[in-house]
């Protein structure tokens, strides 16, 4: 890395705004081959905006982008592509039902005579790029089924066949185990050591710690600092990034934990979890814990009823709930914000006004005919208790910002009145204003005796908000923690096996 | 090392089912009839199968970039039609030149149908609807005008009936014609770019735009070959019944349908095989052709292709629920270290 | 959106009134019995229409329903030729069209194959069926004091009584989709399938509900349609879905389910009816008619293409960090849409 060379990619004092919202202003950026520049902010930071533009989506407003010390506009991402830039998003998109080598190099296919393709070329090439980056996936296998950390290395691969020098990971390791990660990091070490200019986005700071020579930090739209990893602590980053201290994020609480609200008793799914009991008492936070793919939303769908159970019950307030009926949980009180927002929780298409009445259109209807004064009535008050910005309850839920958004989906389910509520990662994707105000709202919740169950992987979010933490991994709980109790290091362990 | 748990080679799984379940029913229809199994019998069922097995091939392209075309019936009904108009325009017109001309009418017909389908990104569904009918009542509008509602077949030249129940070797004209394409279609669609990227546009229609490929070109080229076949089709059959009325072709879309579902091209597009597709028009003929020899009414026929159909999509998502849980099981193992 | 619609609705008027002054024009147009012909032609259309528009409104579709007509008007015949007196008949027709309704159900909503696939699958099976049970024979002679009810107006009026009853049926389906709750549901369906469980929508139970009563209608147009030609035939109404399907398009209903309106669908039956009247009086052939049904059918569709409103895009939405190895494989909330997006 020597002060001569250019960069392999540049951002200089980059702008770009979407209508109303400045996402980036005035940006620098540098990457530098063999060198894997870490990327942090909160949601809302601008860092999915970065990783469009230099992914060629979009052209920014103001400042250049410099491949090679050469100021570039990209035409789309199949010019940036061109310039030999990857972007490996967090769900790739594959052809499932073709082979891995093809999925490798489809469009590029080595020919032969006649403009034939060289399968046995193709094949061979495939499995050499994979052997450089020591991971042994079969060229002739089919791409549908495999895990998404593996779909991950072909996406690596089919950069490399594209002899892609700047390769951008989008938020890499949300959905990996604790192995598919740490393979993904010897993978993109060895891209770095090949010449690979890497930029990795991530949430985790353990990771970035991990992997990275340097680090970006944004904030709201603005870099805050670029350092070097070994000169900046943690705590220091993780100021950087929320631009206040920790402690403001999470209210303080003092629990008044009254009855069990919700047992549930001896849960099992074959292959997916088994034999989860535990109890969430009214006026309680109930965190749970665990990594991606321990089953914890498995759990909370099948409580709720949208997924099967194949053993035991729940009770809720004592009665047996009906299971695999998402009215029956509806009725006896159950409520639960789904972990995707925009497939689970919203109708995109649909207005404000229409998806806060959705579970309730029983209530704004009188004699089988949904009355619009109240169906209005109930999402106003709704939208205006939880403080949604927005223009008008008629317009699509799609236009309002994410951290809005799940003010509407809170607000839906608030409006049945449950007493139980199960919330699967309440602040993913939401800017850190709205994040406090979700946090408080759960926290006064419980203070009117909810019983709140907090699915989250945001192990800071789950020690600051929650009275007991339990914790699962491969499908069972592994440990219950008391908000005394509960540190990083015991839960970390609990989530990856270890005794907690 | 990450076994490789699914198939590649084009002839493994649904492709040998279909012929187990050809032997089985021709085996059943020969004991019924022993002359079933004869030269005869065999030179009939490959002749009755070839049309429908031409249509299947354009049909399958289509299908497997998730596309449908429900015009089929419409196309070969007008170009049957326009044959019998060339000869009763002039008998002595050379057989290439009508068969030329059928291809090209039917290509103009995929043409419309791509333009509208990848140009306009209007649903393939709601197009073929569309002009299932106006080719259809252009055809009938065709017959009144000129005042022909039927050609029969005295009325064309002998060297073109000779084309269509003809044999070279014993093997019917059409069934050889019917090969050819095959063998066309089936090593283009594995050997070249572009017959990759129709399985691309199908398995994933995002990320084919987001690989470079030309989805929409793609795709028109795609309607205009199978119009082009199904033109084709329309030909053989006027050259084969002879007799030809503005209602020949009516209902053939479901019976190709069906016979490309039968052979294993995924309603959803990305997988299959013109071969499969081939295989699965012979084994909906041959089934219809035994019903009547196993005693069965000949007006099972229409709920034949229709059964068939249902039974091969449920078995197909049988098989995609079980090969699922059999995947998940593996990744869950394979997570764990 | 409801901007949109209007303007789709307004078009729609236009194209009616057009179709009236041209109709002005033709000789014997304005007269009564040619009303009341006109709208007794679109009867069976009509309910199927209406059987349809809830179904695609969810983002399937139902191509088998002319193929359901067939065969209940086949049954019909069959058991009027063995003696069975017409009053037994009819429940029973009715109880059939459901049970072939609930096959489809059962295919696409419990075993959750596309409904394309299996509509084609039964319009094939049910359409042979009709001709297992009648083979190519028409039975004739349905009793004198019911036919009337299919071929005849009120007294007095240009209204015919299948009218009447067409006209109940899309007002009970006018209210079920645009004031139940259930209505609202079939739009959120449409819309969002996965949203729609996780709110505790049954999903699954409206499907069903909606593929048999798609029978059920079915059934009762075969015997609007059996006693109003006064024969039953296993060819009976061959073809007629696809006339349903441009009634439905054509009205303004978005075949990718979510957006559309039963006022919409039922002003495009009006213009097609009075369109195909006009070119019968004005002896254009049955052929050029289809033509233009076919026109008419690619114009709804290629339309809203063009005028698309533009979603308000640009704002770059948080991608889900959701674990998508669920989303691999078969995803039951597939509607038609899914199936055949064309590129």
């Amino acid at each position: 890395m020597t002060a001569s060379t250019p960069p392999l990619l540049e951002l200089r004092d980059v702008h770009k705004s979407f209508d109303a919202v400045h996402a980036l202003r005035g940006v620098s950026l540098e990457l530098h081959a063999g060198e894997v520049h870490g990327l942090a902010g909160e949601n809302g930071a601008g860092k999915s905006t970065i990783v469009r533009v230099i992914g060629g989506e979009h052209r920014p407003d103001a400042g250049a982008v410099l491949v090679d010390g050469a100021p570039v506009a990209f035409a789309g991402p199949r010019d940036a592509q061109r310039h030999g830039i990857a972007v490996i998003h967090q769900e790739p998109t594959q052809f499932p039902d073709l082979t891995v080598a093809e999925n490798v190099f489809m469009g590029r296919q080595p020919l032969r005579s006649l403009r034939r393709i060289d399968r046995a070329a193709m094949h061979r090439r495939t499995a050499e790029l994979f052997e450089s980056l020591g991971v042994p996936i079969d060229p002739g296998r089919v791409t549908r089924g495999l895990s998404i950390a593996d779909q991950q290395i072909i996406e690596i691969g089919k950069a490399l066949s594209a002899e892609a020098r700047i390769i951008v990971m989008d938020e890499p390791t949300a959905a990996l185990s604790t192995v598919e990660a740490e393979r993904l990091f010897r993978v993109a070490a060895r891209l770095a050591e090949g010449g690979a200019a890497l930029l990795f986005i991530s949430h985790r700071l353990e990771e970035m710690y991990k992997i990275c020579q340097r680090v970006t930090v944004l904030r709201d739209g603005s870099l805050v600092t670029s350092s070097p990893m070994a000169d900046i602590d943690r705590d220091t980053l993780v100021r950087s990034m929320v631009g206040r201290s920790v402690e403001q994020l999470y209210p303080s609480r003092t629990t008044d934990a009254g009855d069990e609200a919700l047992v549930v008793e001896g849960l099992t799914r074959a292959g997916v979890f088994a034999d989860v009991s535990f109890s969430v008492r009214r006026g309680e936070i109930v965190g749970l814990a665990g990594l991606v793919g321990s089953g914890r939303s498995e759990v909370a769908r099948a409580i709720f009823g949208v997924d099967s159970l194949d053993q035991g019950h729940v009770l809720v307030n004592g009665t047996r709930l009906s299971l695999g009926d998402p009215r029956a949980a509806i009725r006896a009180g159950v409520a639960m914000v789904p972990e995707d927002r925009r497939e689970q929780g919203l109708i995109l298409d649909l207005s404000i006004e229409r998806n806060a009445t959705l579970p309730r259109l029983g209530a704004v209807s009188r004699w089988g005919i949904v009355r619009r004064s109240r169906e209005r009535a109930m999402a106003t008050t709704w939208a205006d208790r939880l403080g949604v910005r927005r223009r008008r309850l008629a317009d699509p839920v799609a236009t309002l910002s994410g951290g809005n958004q799940q003010k509407v989906v809170l607000g839906k389910w608030l409006a049945t009145e449950p007493g139980v509520l199960i919330v699967d990662e309440p602040t993913r994707g939401i800017d850190v204003g709205a994040k406090v105000e979700v946090h408080a709202l759960l926290s006064e919740l419980a203070a009117a005796g909810m019983a709140v169950l907090m699915i989250s992987s945001e192990l800071s979010e789950v020690l600051g908000m929650a009275d007991r933490v339990l914790v699962m991994h491969e499908g069972r709980l592994t440990a219950e923690l008391s908000r005394k109790d509960a540190t990083e290091e015991k839960v970390l362990r609990a989530a990856t096996g270890g005794a907690g | 090392m990450i076994r490789a748990s699914a198939k590649e080679s084009a002839f493994a799984g649904r492709e040998l089912g279909i012929v187990v379940a050809l032997v089985a029913v021709v085996g059943a229809a020969t004991v019924a009839r022993p002359s079933f199994l004869s030269g005869q019998g065999l030179h009939d069922l490959f002749l009755n199968a070839s049309i429908i097995g031409l249509l299947a091939i354009g049909q399958a392209l289509l299908v497997i970039t998730r596309n449908i075309d429900l015009s089929v019936g419409s196309v070969m009904g007008l170009t049957a039609y326009l044959s019998g108009q060339l000869f009763l325009a002039d008998k002595d017109l050379p057989v290439i030149v009508v068969v030329l001309a059928g291809i090209g009418l039917g290509a103009v017909c995929g043409a419309i149908n791509g333009a509208l389908v990848a140009i306009a990104k209007v649903p393939a569904l709601v197009v073929t609807l569309g002009t299932l009918y106006v080719y259809r009542g252009v055809d009938y509008a065709w017959a009144s005008a000129t005042d022909t509602t039927q050609i029969n077949a005295y009325q064309m030249p002998q060297g073109f009936l000779d084309l269509g129940s003809g044999s070279l070797l014993g093997i019917p004209n059409l069934t050889i014609i019917v090969l050819v394409v095959l063998g066309i279609t089936a090593y283009a669609l594995h050997n070249f770019r572009a017959g990759r990227e129709l399985y691309a546009i199908g398995s994933n229609p995002d990320a084919a735009r987001l690989a470079g490929i030309p989805t929409g070109r793609r795709v028109f080229s795609a309607f205009v070959i199978s119009g082009a076949l199904v033109g084709l089709g329309g030909v053989l059959h006027a050259a084969y019944f002879g007799t030809i009325n503005a209602s020949v072709g009516t209902g053939r879309e479901l019976a190709v349908v069906a016979a490309v579902v039968v052979g294993g091209v995924a309603i959803f597009g990305g997988s299959g095989t013109v071969v499969g597709a081939v295989l699965g028009a012979l084994l909906l003929t041959t089934i219809t052709s035994a019903l009547p020899i196993l005693g069965v009414p000949a007006f099972w026929q229409r709920a034949v292709d229709g059964a068939a159909l249902l039974v091969a999509i449920s078995l197909d998502r049988a098989v995609m629920v079980r090969l699922a849980e059999r995947l998940r099981a593996e990744r869950a193992v394979r997570r764990a270290g | 959106m409801r901007d949109r619609l209007l303007r789709w609705e307004t078009a729609l008027l236009v194209l009616c009134v057009v179709v009236l002054v041209v109709g002005a024009g033709s000789d014997g147009f304005a007269e009564q019995s040619n009303i009341s012909f006109l709208l007794l032609d679109y009867s069976e259309v009509a309910l199927l229409a209406f059987a349809l528009l809830p179904i695609v409104l969810t983002g399937e579709i139902d191509l088998s329903v002319a193929s359901m007509l067939g065969f209940c008007s086949a049954l019909t015949g069959t058991l009027w030729d063995a003696g069975m007196s017409f009053e037994t008949i009819v429940p029973i027709v009715l109880v059939a069209g459901a049970l072939l309704g609930s096959v489809n159900a059962v295919l696409i909503v419990r075993f959750g194959l596309p409904s394309l696939a299996v509509t084609i699958g039964t319009l094939g099976l049910y359409r042979g069926l009709a001709y297992v049970l009648l083979g190519d024979r028409a039975v004739t002679g349905f009793p004198e004091n019911f036919r009337p009810l299919a071929t005849d107006s009120i007294p007095g009026t240009f209204l015919p009584y299948a009218t009447v009853l067409v006209l109940v049926v899309g007002i009970a389906i006018a209210v079920l989709v645009h004031y139940t709750p259930t209505g609202r549901s079939l739009y959120a369906i449409g819309l969002g399938a996965q949203t729609a469980r996780f709110s505790g929508i049954r999903v699954d139970r409206i499907k069903t509900t909606l593929y048999l009563v798609s029978g059920a209608l079915a059934a009762l147009a075969s015997l609007v349609y059996t006693l109003r030609y006064n024969s039953a035939r296993a060819d009976n109404a061959n073809g007629l879905e696809l006339v349903a399907v441009a009634a439905v398009l054509l009205g303004g209903v978005s075949i990718f389910g979510g957006r559309g309106t039963v006022l919409g669908v039922a002003t495009a039956l009006l213009a097609m009816a009075g369109l195909r009247n006009v070119l019968f009086l004005d002896d254009v052939s049955n052929e050029i008619q289809n033509v233009i049904t076919g026109l008419l059918l690619i114009l709804s569709v290629l339309v809203p293409v063009v005028f698309k409103p533009r979603r308000t895009k640009d704002v770059p939405l948080e991608p889900s960090t959701v674990d998508t190895e669920r989303r691999s494989g078969a995803d039951p909330d597939r509607g038609v849409q899914r199936d055949h997006q064309g590129v």
